[in-house]
Formats: structure tokens, sequence, C-alpha cells
């Protein structure tokens, strides 16, 4: 294996494995690292108990932008459209939201005639906005002084999908941006519940309340991608929650790309400013002019690069990037399900905004929501081999789990289980295992610093032109030959390979 | 509760404060110090030429620097190597920020094999933090336990060897640590006037016994306690630079043109071509590439030329015998190509001085001017030659 | 009975109507400005409450009137006079105390006292919120261009407003958009690690909305409160010589004197429209006054729901004025005391008496006192400025004797349970109960004291929701959609009828802005 490559690829994700991909096609030779044993180890379903598997972090399975599929030459992978994009499931009552959205219409009409009268026109407003941002997310961030012809060509492609929102939904989308998700949804529905149906994607991986400026722009962002009547689940993959991350392992691997697992680059190494290589725990040393991170960007600019290399104000910028992780998870094997609709999608147990407000309360004080904010899929009903015939596997997301509150696995199997008892009461005796992934667990296992799996929050200082940090929302950073193409860079979490591409497009320029 | 001390007294208040004898007090970073002892500093400079001067440069910030990175950190931060900095050697040096604009400009002082001393006219405890990420090192602001005496002047090394000081063969930018009458103290070869001279370091609590030592020994040798304005004819005199006055830290800046390069205020020989990674590396290394556009040079202002204006008035040449501080156009035919920052007549050299920030084509030396006066109520400009800096620059100092 | 006939009438005797009013005669309009109260100046009034102590019954302090106006209208020769209102002194919990004095080095030796760190940060700081001052500064003077407009004076506007931004380079665009969207805590942690400090300074980011510190959005609100300018120096809040009804009354003054005519007690039942073309008015008296040009210096609500039939209206712009946030959430504690507070953390009479009391002690205290109002009940602990302005200007007490302004957040309009006597004295009694932990001797100097809630805001000043700012300053309430989109540039979709109020761009405070922008606007229309 020769020791010099044009170019060495840190993290084996999406991102990673589309960035090598792309460089790759572009005759440079690549080296792909990762210090998993396995490549994209998020998106593979890991055993948590005997016989049952589960990948938490690819409940939802993002989206696969069209410039991604269209780089790696392949196909998007075969996709199930659940029949609910979002349930809400309350003591004695549930209300299953379908992607139909007359159907979805007709269930909300037992609640508030008027929110069913709504219904349509609101999804449809939703998609629009959502599919300005799908324009906006393929192309790097336009910013201030973007001023580069090759730049400004695509924004003006950008700018007329804008302008096809029509003047009523241009004015919205600026409107609706910087919103609280509360205020947006009282004006729009007159019932709690189906204010708590959508608030909930809101304020999804956030350390955020539906009260907060931006929480609507979070909505949005998760919108992406999906099916059209969705206000929050999209599509699962029939072949597994790696479907697509198998796929680009396949181009990536027939390109040529040289791929090394269950090592982990320790170190970038820098002369004169410029990338020479990176050094592996085996301190094994690589040469190479390029090095794309796709692990995060603290770890990659604070702890990978000898920071004397940047400049204190730059690394101020990244130390002041929130992180914040608030999620966690707790994986059940049961044999079992709990009779609610729509757990192939996504069930909250969360009835109303104000719960969901109270329950980030806690974590502005640092602690664990008393009454967390739960939501539930039953993942064994897309992928039936996860557990063994007649058993379930159901993973519960839990908000607010602040990472510096340092909850104990046993509090936090507890508060979640008797969450779920307090609307499935028989619940707790179908358990059969439980495992539980802390924010402090995500970090440990997962490199996501403070356990933030969008690798930074979505507020609205955190994306776009200000996404890792304001002024390097072009993927390069300042360190001639490094560049940042994970989710902490643009365009974000959960759209897949969009940032890896984006960062070997800048290497390539 | 009514009257609150707005400044602070330096260590050495219980002494200076009676020798104010018009009152004549000003601020240095939130210290209350003298401008002047005496009604009139021209002895106080006298002394400074001529025997020795005593400065309270107390309000100088100072930081200790420690621990397995302390030369990484200074190294990364200032422009000069730090890596080669010997044990009791100082550097003064200037640091940038990453576009490579001046931020402070401060001494180096290597007082063991690992621990440093910085001394800045701004705070930098915040940004010595800043680039200290990553770095194993301890930072210590020991400005206020620390007081400082700068001891100016020909007859300096005699009076601190009448105390018993070993400073014979102590080198200029090299310090010593010692004993005086029991007191232990830093003194380090170094100053602000370019003339023989050295800085006293000792802790705050030590202070006026120091001051009593030095005056006790130095009666006999015509030492004097200066004030500022002393210190500011005698820093002009020696080309140096002070921020505030000649340049602004970039972070003070309001718009770009108020930020300065080391090579523009005239400390390119402080940007080492040769050192590891510091701040504004990249931006200095291109600046140096390019033709210079501006430089910080010395103005000897025509004596002719002075005569001839105020003799249109019918008045003899007004003099700055206190250095001024503001700002004055400076031209080439009719175009303005800079402006002098400080300015005083030099009591030794008999001329009147300026430094001043000048545009490409016109800092060679040699290069003739003219600098606005103000001649009884009137604009006028005044012939003005570029001169080599420092203008006063006695063997003296080095030896 | 024939109507009186004017060319203009401005609805409300408000700093912004009388400002609107002043420059309209100044053009040779036959102006009348109508007051549905006994005294001039909404929410910017003096009123002797009890005999002898005058207060500045709402807005106290100022500092963001535009310095063009004061120029235009020639204020100070009509009795504007500003006093300097220098420190600002934050009691701590420990019983030490955090001051800001008017001395920069005084300033940073205290705050170096608690952090070193902090008094080095506090000059980068400063120095970039003087840059996002100025960087706000031409925007408030801007006509807001509609972004999704394709005409000319549109497209022309949006030039500009991108060449502003590009002139500030990317470093404090980038700043900018920070400030737009974050939370004055987020924004402060970057800066800052000692938790008054951050405290006192995000409690300026939350006054007047219904946002807590660490609520994105209020980092905008911190820096509106920066924009203070007094004879062009930034950031400098000062009391009004007489209160803040002798800012009104000088503005009053020079309307009168440039011709304007100014009723009170008159108050106007609803604008006449004939034609789709505004009149006049109608007063409540019965009386009916006819102009070409109807201004309404209220609040969108009233501008639109009130005043006219929104049944005339366009339903977007209907729609957006129901949805548009007003949510006061601030009260008011006026006390007439017999002699000055002691508090402990500075004991006796000091220079902290001439200027702000902050009760702010740290961000946790601020965000607990916004839970309390997220779910409907005013503070138990709240956020307390506090000002005693017989200390600078002692015409506005008895002799020895002081008044004593204490603003109150968090006091929501929609409490639990609505708002009566009651609630009001529990209200006042948290108010002073809170103060003396910091001054305990506060009890015992009280001779009268007047507690104002948000509905009794509403109910005196007219102010929707007792909303101080006539309508929440968030980023979706601002410029371009300040109070609806198209309909930010101070016209209505009747001919005729123009909006003023604190309501449109750029938003409130005693800045005059609205009404000179929108005088500025009516007259060029009628050119």
């Amino acid at each position: 294996m020769p020791s010099r490559f044009d170019a060495v690829v840190i993290g084996a994700g999406a991102n990673g494995l589309t960035a090598a991909a792309t460089l790759a096609k572009h005759g440079q030779q690549v080296l792909l690292v990762d210090g998993a044993n396995a490549l994209t180890p998020r998106s593979r379903a890991l055993e948590f108990a005997p016989g049952f598997r589960c990948a938490p972090l690819m409940v939802d399975a993002g989206w696969a932008p069209p410039a991604v599929l269209r780089e790696l030459g392949i196909n998007a992978p075969s996709a199930v459209v659940p029949r609910y994009s979002v349930s809400v499931a309350q003591p004695g009552m549930t209300l299953a939201l379908a992607n139909d959205s007359a159907a979805a219409a007709d269930a909300i009409r037992s609640h508030s005639t008027h929110d069913g009268d709504e219904w349509a026109v609101f999804v449809t407003r939703l998609r629009a906005m959502s599919g300005f941002l799908e324009s906006l997310y393929q192309l790097p961030a336009p910013d201030i002084d973007t001023t580069k012809l090759g730049e400004i060509m695509p924004l003006v492609g950008a700018g007329r999908k804008f302008r096809a929102l029509g003047r009523a939904g241009m004015m919205e989308m600026l409107r609706v941006l910087p919103m609280p998700a509360r205020d947006y949804l009282e004006d729009e529905f007159q019932s709690e519940v189906v204010r708590a149906a959508v608030g909930a994607g809101a304020v999804r991986d956030m350390r955020q309340g539906p009260r907060s400026g931006g929480t609507m722009f979070n909505l949005l962002h998760y919108l992406t991608g999906a099916p059209g009547g969705s206000v929050r689940a999209r599509a699962w993959w029939q072949d597994g929650p790696d479907a697509f991350t198998r796929a680009a392992e396949g181009v990536t691997r027939a390109r040529g790309v040289t791929i090394r697992t269950g090592h982990a680059a320790v170190r970038v190494l820098v002369r004169d400013h410029a990338v020479s290589g990176v050094v592996l725990d085996d301190a094994d040393e690589i040469f190479a002019s390029t090095v794309v991170s796709t692990v995060d960007p603290a770890h990659t600019l604070l702890h990978l690069v000898d920071p004397v290399w940047l400049d204190p104000q730059f690394i101020r910028a990244v130390r002041n990037i929130r992180f914040r992780g608030c999620t966690a998870f707790v994986q059940y094997a049961v044999d079992k399900l709990p009779d609610l609709p729509g757990l192939d999608g996504v069930v909250t147990l969360t009835g109303d905004l104000t719960s969901l407000e109270r329950a980030y309360d806690a974590a502005k004080y640092g602690r664990m929501s008393e009454r967390p904010h739960v939501e539930l899929t039953a993942t064994t009903l897309r992928w039936p081999s996860h557990a063994p015939q007649g058993k379930h596997v159901v993973v519960a997301r839990v908000q607010y789990v602040p990472y510096e509150a340092g909850i104990s696995e046993d509090a936090l199997a507890g508060a979640v289980t008797s969450a779920i008892a307090g609307v499935v009461p028989g619940f707790p005796s179908t358990v059969l295992h439980h495992a539980v992934i802390t924010p402090e667990q995500l970090e440990r296992n997962y490199g996501l610093a403070e356990g933030a799996v969008t690798h930074g929050e979505l507020a609205l200082d955190q994306v776009l032109f200000m996404r890792p940090v304001p002024g390097f929302a072009r993927h390069a950073m300042p360190i001639r030959g490094l560049y940042l193409g994970g989710a902490g860079a643009h365009p974000g979490p959960g759209v897949l390979g969009m940032a890896g591409l984006l960062a070997a497009k800048a290497v390539l320029r | 509760m009514n009257f609150v001390r707005v400044l602070r007294a330096t260590p050495f208040h219980a002494r200076t404060a009676p020798l104010v004898r018009a009152q004549t007090w000003r601020r240095w970073a939130g210290y209350q110090v003298a401008s002047a002892y005496e009604p009139h500093p021209d002895r106080e400079y006298a002394a400074i030429r001529n025997a020795a001067g005593l400065i309270d440069v107390s309000p100088l910030h100072k930081y200790l620097i420690g621990g397995p990175h302390a030369a990484r950190l200074l190294d990364r931060m200032v422009t000069r190597d730090v890596t080669r900095c010997e044990l009791g050697q100082v550097l003064y040096t200037p640091w940038c920020d990453g576009d490579g604009k001046v931020l402070d400009d401060g001494t180096i002082s290597r007082l063991d094999s690992r621990t440093y001393r910085l001394t800045s006219a701004e705070p930098n405890l915040r940004w010595l933090h800043m680039n200290a990420v990553g770095l194993d090192v301890t930072i210590d602001d020991v400005s206020a336990q620390t007081a400082a005496l700068a001891l100016q002047g020909p007859n300096s090394r005699a009076i601190l060897q009448a105390l018993g000081a070993n400073v014979g063969n102590l080198q200029y930018f090299r310090l010593t640590h010692t004993n005086v009458r029991d007191i232990p103290l830093t003194i380090s070869r170094t100053g602000y006037t370019g003339d023989l001279g050295y800085e006293l370091w000792v802790r705050a609590d030590d202070a006026v016994r120091l001051w009593d030592a030095l005056i006790e020994a130095g009666t006999a040798y015509g030492i004097v306690p200066a004030g500022i304005w002393a210190l500011d004819l005698a820093r002009i005199e020696a080309g140096l630079i002070m921020l505030d006055v000649d340049y602004f830290s970039a972070p003070r800046a309001i718009i770009p043109d108020q930020k300065s390069s080391p090579f523009e205020i005239n400390l390119g020989w402080a940007v080492s071509t040769s050192k590891g990674p510091f701040n504004g590396q990249r931006a200095l290394d291109a600046e140096r590439a390019r033709a210079q556009q501006w430089a910080f040079v010395g103005l000897e202002i025509k004596w002719d030329s002075l005569e001839r204006l105020f003799a249109e008035r019918s008045l003899a040449p007004q003099l700055p015998t206190v250095a001024w501080r503001t700002s004055a156009p400076v031209y080439s035919g009719d175009h303005q190509v800079g402006y002098a920052t400080s300015g005083c007549w030099s009591p030794l050299l008999k001329k009147y001085l300026a430094l001043a920030h000048i545009q490409a084509p016109h800092f060679g030396v040699g290069s003739r001017l003219q600098m606005e006066i103000t001649v009884e109520h009137r604009r006028k400009r005044a012939d003005a030659v570029v001169r080599k800096l420092p203008f006063f620059d006695p063997e003296r100092k080095r030896a | 009975m024939s109507a009186a006939r004017y060319d203009a009438i401005v609805i409300g005797g408000g700093h912004n109507g009388l400002v609107a009013a002043a420059y309209l005669a100044r053009a040779g309009k036959k102006t009348v400005v109508l007051e549905r109260r006994h005294v001039l100046g909404g929410a910017a009034v003096t009123e002797e409450i009890f005999p002898g102590f005058k207060f500045s019954v709402f807005s106290y302090v100022v500092s963001l009137l535009r310095p063009e106006i004061i120029r235009d209208l020639d204020l100070p020769r009509h009795g504007l006079q500003i006093l300097p209102l220098e420190s600002t002194v934050t009691p701590m919990d420990n019983g030490d105390y955090l001051a800001a004095w008017g001395d920069a080095d005084e300033s940073r030796f205290e705050l170096e006292r608690h952090s070193p760190h902090d008094a080095e940060a506090m000059v980068e700081f400063g120095r970039l919120m003087h840059h996002m001052a100025m960087a706000v500064k031409p925007i408030l003077g801007m006509l807001p261009p509609d972004p999704a407009s394709l005409s000319p004076s549109d497209l022309k506007g949006l030039l500009k407003l991108g060449g502003h931004f590009r002139s500030l380079g990317a470093e404090r665009f980038h700043a900018l958009h920070k400030l737009m969207t974050m939370s004055s805590a987020d924004y402060l942690d970057e800066w800052f690690e000692f938790d008054t400090l951050k405290a006192t300074k995000s409690a300026s980011g939350i006054i007047g909305t219904f946002l807590g510190p660490r609520s994105p959005g209020s980092a905008y609100v911190l820096l509106h409160h920066y924009m203070g300018e007094i004879d062009g120096a930034f950031r400098a809040w000062g009391f009004q010589r007489g209160g803040t009804g002798a800012i009104s009354n000088a503005i009053a003054s020079a309307a009168r004197a440039l011709g304007a005519e100014i009723r009170t007690e008159a108050a106007v039942e609803r604008v006449t429209v004939s034609g789709g073309r505004a009149t006049g008015v109608a007063l409540a008296n019965g009386d009916e006054l006819s102009a070409p040009i109807v201004v309404s210096s209220l609040d969108p609500r009233r501008t639109f729901l009130d005043l006219v039939d929104p049944k005339a209206l366009p339903a977007d712009l209907v729609t957006d004025v129901r949805r548009y946030k007003f949510r006061g959430s601030s009260g008011k504690v006026n006390l007439a005391l017999s002699g000055l507070p002691d508090f402990t953390c500075m004991p006796g009479v000091g220079p902290h008496l001439r200027g702000a009391v902050s009760i702010s002690p740290s961000v946790e205290y601020l965000e607990r006192a916004y839970d309390d109002a997220k779910y409907g009940e005013f503070s138990r602990h709240p956020y307390m400025d506090i000002v005693i302005p017989s200390m600078i200007d002692p015409g506005m007490a008895p002799p020895g004797k002081h008044v004593m302004s204490i603003f109150v957040q968090y006091a929501p309009f929609q409490i639990n349970g609505g708002w009566d006597d009651a609630k009001r004295d529990a209200f006042g009694n948290a108010v002073i109960d809170t103060v003396s932990r910091y001054a305990p001797n506060l009890k015992s100097l009280i001779l009268h004291k007047q507690v104002i809630t948000p509905a009794d805001i509403e109910r005196i000043t007219g102010l929707s929701e007792g909303n101080i700012f006539a309508g929440e300053l968030a980023l979706q309430q601002l410029f371009f959609l300040r109070p609806s989109a198209q309909w930010a540039k101070y016209a209505t979709p009747i001919d005729g009828y123009w909006q003023c109020g604190s309501g449109t761009h750029p938003g409130g405070g005693i800045m005059g802005a609205p009404g000179r922008l929108a005088a500025q606007q009516i007259l060029k229309a009628a050119r």
C-alpha cells in the first residue's frame, strides 16, 4: 500500500464515501480512513440484544439529494413511504397524520374542522419552502462576498426557485424562517394536538423549545426530501437503514479508493500552512496534500490539527460552535408491539406544545426533562429481520437529555419507559431488553462532539454561510488543503453525502 | 462611598506623590503617574541624557508564562523567533492578528528554562489564553504584584554598581537576577530612552525600599526622578514607537486604515523569516513580497523654514518643548503623502523632530517633504527631511 | 354641521404622531394632531401622579431619539435637555455588586475585579457593538424595500441594501447575522464568562419583548438598545429634564411653532372613507374633521382593525395584522419616596443612585423570570431596571424627597385569570419585596406607589396588549415585515390613509424615526 495519496478522506459515512468517490472519479488517488472497524458505523444496524439489531441514528433515512446520486451514478435506493408522516399518541387518544393530505385532513377534523380545512394548504406551503431549501442545499452556501461568476450563476438558479415561490410565498419564506414554531403553528391551527404533531419536528435535535426563534427553519430543514404531504417522516429504505451507504461504498470501491477501517486519523500534518498528510492511530504516516474531514468541526480543527497553525480568532469561532447534544435513544427489544398507529413512522408521545416547552425548560438549566419528549418508531415493521420471528424493536428518541447532565443509563431508561407506560400502560411488561445511548455515549462511540448528532446545532446562526463558522462555509479551511465535508459543514445533517460532495468539488476547483 | 478612587496608584506612589510639585499627573493604563515631578521637565530630561533618570513604569502589563509549552505559546504569538531566546535574554517584539496587523508590542524575557515574562502596553491575558488553546502552559497576570522602574542614563550602571549589583558585564537586552540590600530583583538592560539604561523588576511589596535605595545611592551620581514628559522626549529622539500615539492596536481600529503592519511602523526587522508558524505569518510573508506602501520614519523640520514662517508674523520660532501627540499632515508638493504622530524640540540635538507615517515613494532617507504647522492661528507648511532612525544613538547604549 | 377642513390629520399624540405632524406642518400642510388623553406623549408622558411627585409614567429613559429629528425640529430650543445617566450597578446575591461607570478605566478595573478576561473582552466587544450600531444605523433611516417586488424603486432599494451589507465586509456582516438570530445569552457566552455581567447585558435584550435571555432573537433587541445616540455619541442613555413627557412637549412645541394644531381630549372614533379614499375622521364626541391625508400613529391593530372597517382591507393584510404579535411583557412601579434607598451592596448615598440599578444577578435568574411568564404568571422575582430621576433632576420631587421608577419584566398581558386589582397588588408587592432584598429600607420610605400592568398600559395609552414597542421586535416583525409584507412603507390600502407609529419600521423606543420616515413618504406621494 503506498503511503502517499493525493487525498485522505477521514470518516467513512455518507459524506466521506461521497467525497472519496467524487475525488476518485476525477483521477485522484484517495485513501478513506475510519476509526471504526467497519464502514459507515452510524448507518449499520448493530446488535444491542441477542437477536435484536438497530441503527437508531438512521431511523430517519435522511435525504439523498439528486446532485449526490448523479455524482455517484446510482439510483436512489428503493424507498417505502410510510402511510403516516407523524402520529400523536396520548392516553386514550391518537391522531395519525397520513401523508395523504386528504386523509390527514379528515383525521384532523375530528379535533378541529378549521384545522382540517387548512391542512392541505399548509402542507403544500411547507413543502414549497423546504423545496427551496433543497435547491439551495445542492450548491455551495452563498455569502455576502460571493462575487465569482462561477458561484453566482448557480445562485441565479436558486434565485429563480425563490421567485417561483410567488410573491406571497417569498414573503412567507422570509417571515417563517426565523419564527418560533409555536407562533407559526398557533397562527395556523386551533387544535393543540395538531400543533404538537408538527411542532415536535421543529425541535428535533435542538436545545430549543417550540417558543424559540428559528425552530421553523429546523422543521423545514428536516423536511427536505420528504414525500409530499409529510410534515415529518421521510421514506425509509427497503434494503435496510444502510442502503444508501452500501450503494455509495460500492461506487467508492469500484472507483479504486483505498479503504482502511479500524484506524482513526489522530493528526493532520501541516507544513508551511498547508496539509502534508495524516497520522493514523497505529502511528502510520500517510503523505497527502489534501485532507477532507467528515468528522465534526471541533474534533477536526481543535484535535486533529496542531492549533498553532490556526488564527486564534478562528479557533475562538470553532470553540463557539454550539453542539449541545440533547438527544438520547433507548432501544427496546419487545415481544409485542404497542398498539399505536403509524409505528413504522414517527409516533410522538407529546400532545401539546406547552408540554414540549416544559420538557425543554429543564435543559436550559443543564438538567434532563422530568417529562421528556419521546418519539417511537418500530424499526422491525420496516426490516423484520432485525428481530427474531414475532418479536420487535422499538426505538425511542428522547429529548431533552443535555450532554452535560451526565444522566445515567438506568435513570434515562427508567424515565423513558415510564413515559411510554403513561400512554401504553402494558408496555414495560413487553420489554425483553433495552439498550441506552446517552449523549456521552454518542460522543464516545460515534465521535460526536458533546453527543450532538447534528455536528452543530441547526440554529439560524449556524446554518448556510455561517456553517461551520462564519466565513468558511465553502468547505475550505484556513489551512491549505484541509476541507470539512461532514454534517458540521453546509448543508448539515440529514442531507446524505451533500457536504462531502461540496467539499470534494471545492478540492477540485 | 462618595469618593471612590478612579485611578490606581502604583507601588511607588508613596514616594512619587510628594514629588509632583505642580500636580502634573496623567493617566497611564488606568494608573496615576507623573507627567513631570518638577513644573517643567527640562531637568528630568537632562538627567536621562547626562546622569540618570528614574522612571516609574509599573503600569506596564506583565505576565508570567510557564510550563512545557511556554516558548511555543509565545513563539506562535509574536513575530520574532522565541525558540532562539536564550536564558537571560530579552526580546523586543510586536505581535499581530491573523491579518498581520499589529496588536501590541512589548518585551519577552526568559527568566529561566521554562518561564518567560511578557510585558505589554495593553492587557493581553485573554489574547494569551486564546493563543494557548491546545498548549500545556500556565499564564499569570503579575501586573499588580510586580513593580517596575526604569533607570536610564549614562550613570545608571554606576548607580547599580554602587548598590552592589553585578551589572558590569550585563549585555544589551540581557537580564540578571540579583539582590540589592536584601531586595530580590531582576535587572534587564532595556529601556525606552535609547540610552544606556536598565529596567528593574521587583515585588510590589519591596517597591518603596528599592526606590529609597536607588535615590540614596544615586544622589551622588545625579539621579533624578523623571516623568512621562521627559521620557517622551527621549523616546522620540530614540525613534521608538508608542501604542495609541503612533499606531493603534488592530482591535481598537474603527476602519482598516487605522491598522498597521510591523513593516509600516518600522518593525519589519522584528518579523522573522525563518521561524515556525505565528499569527499573521502568511499575511506578512505576502506583504514582504510586495513593494512597501507605508513607512514609519523620522522627520527633521528645517530650522530655516521654521524661522521664515514665524518671521512672516514677526515672531521667533515657537518650539514644542513638551512632545506633542496629535496628527500633523505631511505633504510632498500639493499632495498629502502622510502624517506625523509625535514631535518635539530635541534639547540635545537642537532640532525639531517628528515621527511620521509616509507613503511610498516618499519615505526614503533624505526625501524632502513639508509638515503642517500652525503659526499664529494659520496653517503653514514647514520644510522637512526624512532622517534615519534613531535620531540619537549613543554608543554607550550597547557598550 | 360642516366638517373642519385640514390638509392632514394625525391620529394620536404620541412622539411619532407629533414628529410626523411637525414634518407635515414644516412642509406647509395644515395639520392637526388628535390625542385621546388630556396629556400628549402616548407612552412618553410626565404626570404628577401624587402631589409634588412627577413621574415619567411609562417610558423613562431616552437614547434612541434620532439626531436628525433633534436638528430638523430644533428640539433643544423647545425644551429638549438630556441629563446623563452614566452608571449601571447590579447587586449580586453574594452581597457584592457589578458596576459599569462612565469612566472607561474605572469600569475596566471594576470588571477586572470579577473577571480579567471579561475586562479585556469588553474592549473588543464594545468596538464590535459600535460597528454593529453603525451598520444598522443607515437601515433605520431607510425605507424598507420589498424583497419580493420587481418594481424599479424596490430593486433600487434592494441593491442599496445589498450594497450596504457588502460594504460592511464579510466579517461584520456575519457578526450582524449573529446578532439578528442568536439569543443574547448565547451571544454573550461567546464573549464573556462572568455570569452577572452576562445577565446585566442580556437584560437589555429582553426589555419589552416576550423573550428570555436564552430565546433566539433577543440579541437583536440588545443591539436595538445599544443604538442609543445622544449628540452623535453611541450608547449613552439619559433622562429628559422634566421626564419623558417633556420630550413629547418639546416635539409638540416645535410642531405648533411650525403651524400644526394639537388637540387633546379628542378621541378619534373612526377614519371616514369614501370610494376607497380616506376623507377624514369622526371623533367620539360626534365631530367630524376632513382631510385628504389621515395618518395613524396608533399600533397596527388599532390602525387596521379598529379605526377602519377591516372588510375594506385586503384579506392578507388583515391576516397579517391579526397574527402580529404584541404580547406586552413589562410593567412599571412608580414610587414616591421620603428618602433614598440604602442598597446593601453599596451602602449610603453614592454615585450609583444617579444611575441605574439593575436587578439581574444571573442569567438563570432572568430565564426563570421568563419561565413564570411563559406559563401565564408574572415573575415572582422579576428583572428590574431601577432609576431615581429626582437624583439628577430635582424638579421631579419635593425637596429631600424622591421618585423611583422601576421597570419590571415579566408581567405578561395574558395572565392566568386576567389582570384585576388583586393581581395588580400582588404584582406590586412582588416587585417591592424583591427590590427590598437588595435595599431593605425601601418599604419604610414609600409614601405612594403606582403599579402599572400591561393591561393598564393598554387601557391608558391604547398600546395593544400593553406592548411598549407597539409590536414585538422579532425578526419576523421587522423591516419589510413591519407590520405586514407589502405595507411596510407607511402607506395603507386605503388611499390617503397612512401609518406612522412604532408598529412600523424601524420600531419602538423614543426614536421618532417612523414618524419622520412616514411624513417623508406622505409628502413624496403628495407631490
